[in-house]
């Protein structure tokens, strides 16, 4: 990652409190854009990625030379049509892409800071991303929008900040991290501080890294975002370029070997301390709880416009989760609309080519910017 | 337009918060968007019909309202619509008091059971009624619940209900019913459309 330099980055001097209580200035945050902004700056919307990912929603990531990780969704006539909107995307603090993360290096050492990184949080986390705005001189957004992580942030930025977006999209997500996500996080984590060369988290990104529990942390959360029956359809039992089994620990089959390639190619783009520093974050969300344990007062000062979709086949962030933050919202009558897709591709949903999801989305946003414009709404 | 919305859109005065409870895809809400300046959200089972409602930017959520009219607070629509759905309810008695619960007022419209045609179908035929409105087979319809307009009327009755207003429709036909011309009303009838109050 020697590239990050190329990043597109501001450098935030106003001091942000943290919720572990520690402050932060003069830290850089790494954002893309696409499209462009109009005349009336009516037209931007805020993206927020997901555990993994990065600034880089659509097109070619420039550090991965791979697709953006939204680009089925934002780009020239889709989804989050860039012809039209002014599409922005930041990574997160504790991010490994140009943002203030565990990576970055310390001046002071001339090293990664590593675990001397502080704890962050989802709200940290908006907080961080709303300098943006100022720096781009957006006063009110026609959106913010995003799936898993990025939902959580979507339901933090609308609680923080009620009058800042006229539409909300959170996808896929939750507004409390349920005890299997934040088991499923902690295997992650255990993975890679198991691993002899994560040293504390104080390992020389230069030198060796704790790559092998990194992959083998994105194995286990690849599983979590895959459907059984999807699997199953994709892999059955079927055999890894041989004819029967070997009877050894190869990859004997199909399943086995995708899943060592997503954990080798994971450790090439995604520091491990960022690895731990996310999912942190993420198990701390709790924004109901934040609410005193009524989530609709988290939303009762907001004109926002709620468009909640899950997938059928997402057994991370069920649809019941997802409801209970369309429940919440009725209950303040909040305007809300809500979709459960079909779909068998579990939690990746939202980032695959899923048509109905991406043309409900697409029809939403135009439908609603040219009704907002006709002050029909 | 079908004339029922016309009816309905008629009982909503301007600027009020309704609820379209099985909205379909929306046409009527669209129609009091366009015309009564209302705020307002549906409840739709469908999914492809509640992906039809979002692509027009309509607030609709999917869910049914035997599960989902709970999570409406009291009192929080000045109106509650429910258009031809009634029938199709596991229990139509528990939906009907949620309504109420949820809606300052109520508009309930059904296909009225006691219509001459669906009388004569099983008097002279001895077989269940297939008409223009009620166009299934005993074996597929999804209307549990049939019921005459006469039978709504003794249901309000028995529940304290208040019926408010209550236009008869027959083809493009409208007309008031009363305590007086409710028998007639109940046999010429194709739909029944009902404002109640609790």
């Amino acid at each position: 990652m020697s590239n990050l330099n190329k990043t597109k980055n501001i450098i935030i001097e106003k001091t942000l409190k943290l919720d572990c209580g520690k402050e932060i200035s003069s830290f850089p945050l790494a954002y893309e854009t696409y499209g462009n902004l109009n005349e009336k700056k009516d037209n931007a919307i805020l993206i927020f990625h997901a555990l993994t990912g990065d600034q880089y929603a659509s097109g070619i990531n420039p550090i991965t030379k791979k697709e953006g990780w939204w680009n089925y969704a934002v780009g020239p006539g889709k989804s989050f049509d860039t012809d039209k909107f002014f599409v922005i995307c930041a990574n997160v603090i504790g991010g490994c892409m140009g943002s203030y993360g565990p990576g970055t290096i310390d001046p002071l050492t001339n090293k990664p800071i590593g675990t001397n990184f502080p704890v962050i949080t989802i709200n940290d986390m908006v907080n961080a991303q709303y300098n943006l705005l100022d720096y781009l001189k957006i006063e009110k957004l026609f959106a913010v929008a995003g799936g898993s992580m990025g939902g959580m942030q979507v339901l933090q930025f609308v609680s923080n900040f009620p009058n800042k977006a006229k539409v909300a999209l959170p996808i896929a997500c939750t507004a409390s991290h349920s005890a299997q996500n934040i088991a499923f996080n902690e295997l992650g984590r255990q993975a890679i501080m198991s691993d002899s060369n994560w040293k504390e988290g104080l390992y020389d990104e230069k030198s060796t890294n704790p790559d092998k529990g990194l992959a083998v942390a994105r194995m286990a959360a690849h599983i979590t975002y895959l459907s059984k029956q999807g699997l199953q359809e994709k892999f059955g039992r079927n055999l890894q370029e041989r004819s029967d089994l070997k009877f050894g620990f190869d990859a004997d089959f199909q399943i086995e070997s995708y899943l060592r390639y997503q954990g080798s190619v994971f450790v090439d783009r995604f520091d491990a301390n960022s690895y731990l520093y996310i999912t942190r974050a993420m198990d701390y969300f709790d924004l109901t709880k934040q609410y005193g344990g009524n989530l609709s007062k988290a939303f009762k000062d907001t004109k926002t416009k709620f468009f909640i979709i899950s997938f059928t086949s997402d057994w991370l962030y069920p649809t019941s989760e997802n409801k209970d933050i369309v429940i919440a919202l009725n209950a303040i009558g909040a305007d809300v609309g809500f979709v459960e897709i079909k779909t068998d591709k579990g939690h990746d949903s939202f980032l695959l080519d899923v048509p109905d999801f991406l043309s409900t989305i697409k029809n939403y946003l135009n439908t609603t910017y040219s009704n907002i414009n006709e002050r029909r709404i | 337009m079908k004339e029922e919305f016309k009816v309905i859109s008629k009982f909503i005065e301007k600027k009020s918060r309704v609820l379209d409870v099985g909205c379909g895809d929306g046409i009527l809400m669209e129609y009091l968007l366009k015309n009564k300046v209302v705020d307002v959200r549906g409840l739709e089972i469908s999914k492809e019909k509640v992906k039809k409602c979002l692509s027009k930017g309509l607030a609709v959520i999917e869910g049914d309202a035997e599960n989902d009219l709970k999570q409406f607070p009291d009192l929080s629509f000045d109106y509650v619509i429910l258009s031809q759905t009634l029938q199709a309810f596991m229990s139509p008695e528990n939906v009907i008091e949620n309504l109420l619960r949820v809606g300052k007022k109520v508009i309930v419209t059904i296909p009225n059971f006691g219509h001459w045609k669906v009388r004569l179908d099983l008097l002279l035929k001895g077989e269940m009624p297939v008409t223009k409105n009620l166009p299934y087979q005993w074996y597929n319809t999804p209307n549990l619940h049939m019921c005459t307009i006469q039978d709504f009327y003794n249901f309000c009755n028995n529940k304290r209900v208040n019926i408010y207003k209550s236009i008869s429709l027959n083809g493009e036909k409208i007309s008031n019913i009363t305590n007086s011309n409710l028998k007639y009303k109940n046999l010429i009838s194709e739909l029944g459309i009902f404002l109640l109050e609790k």
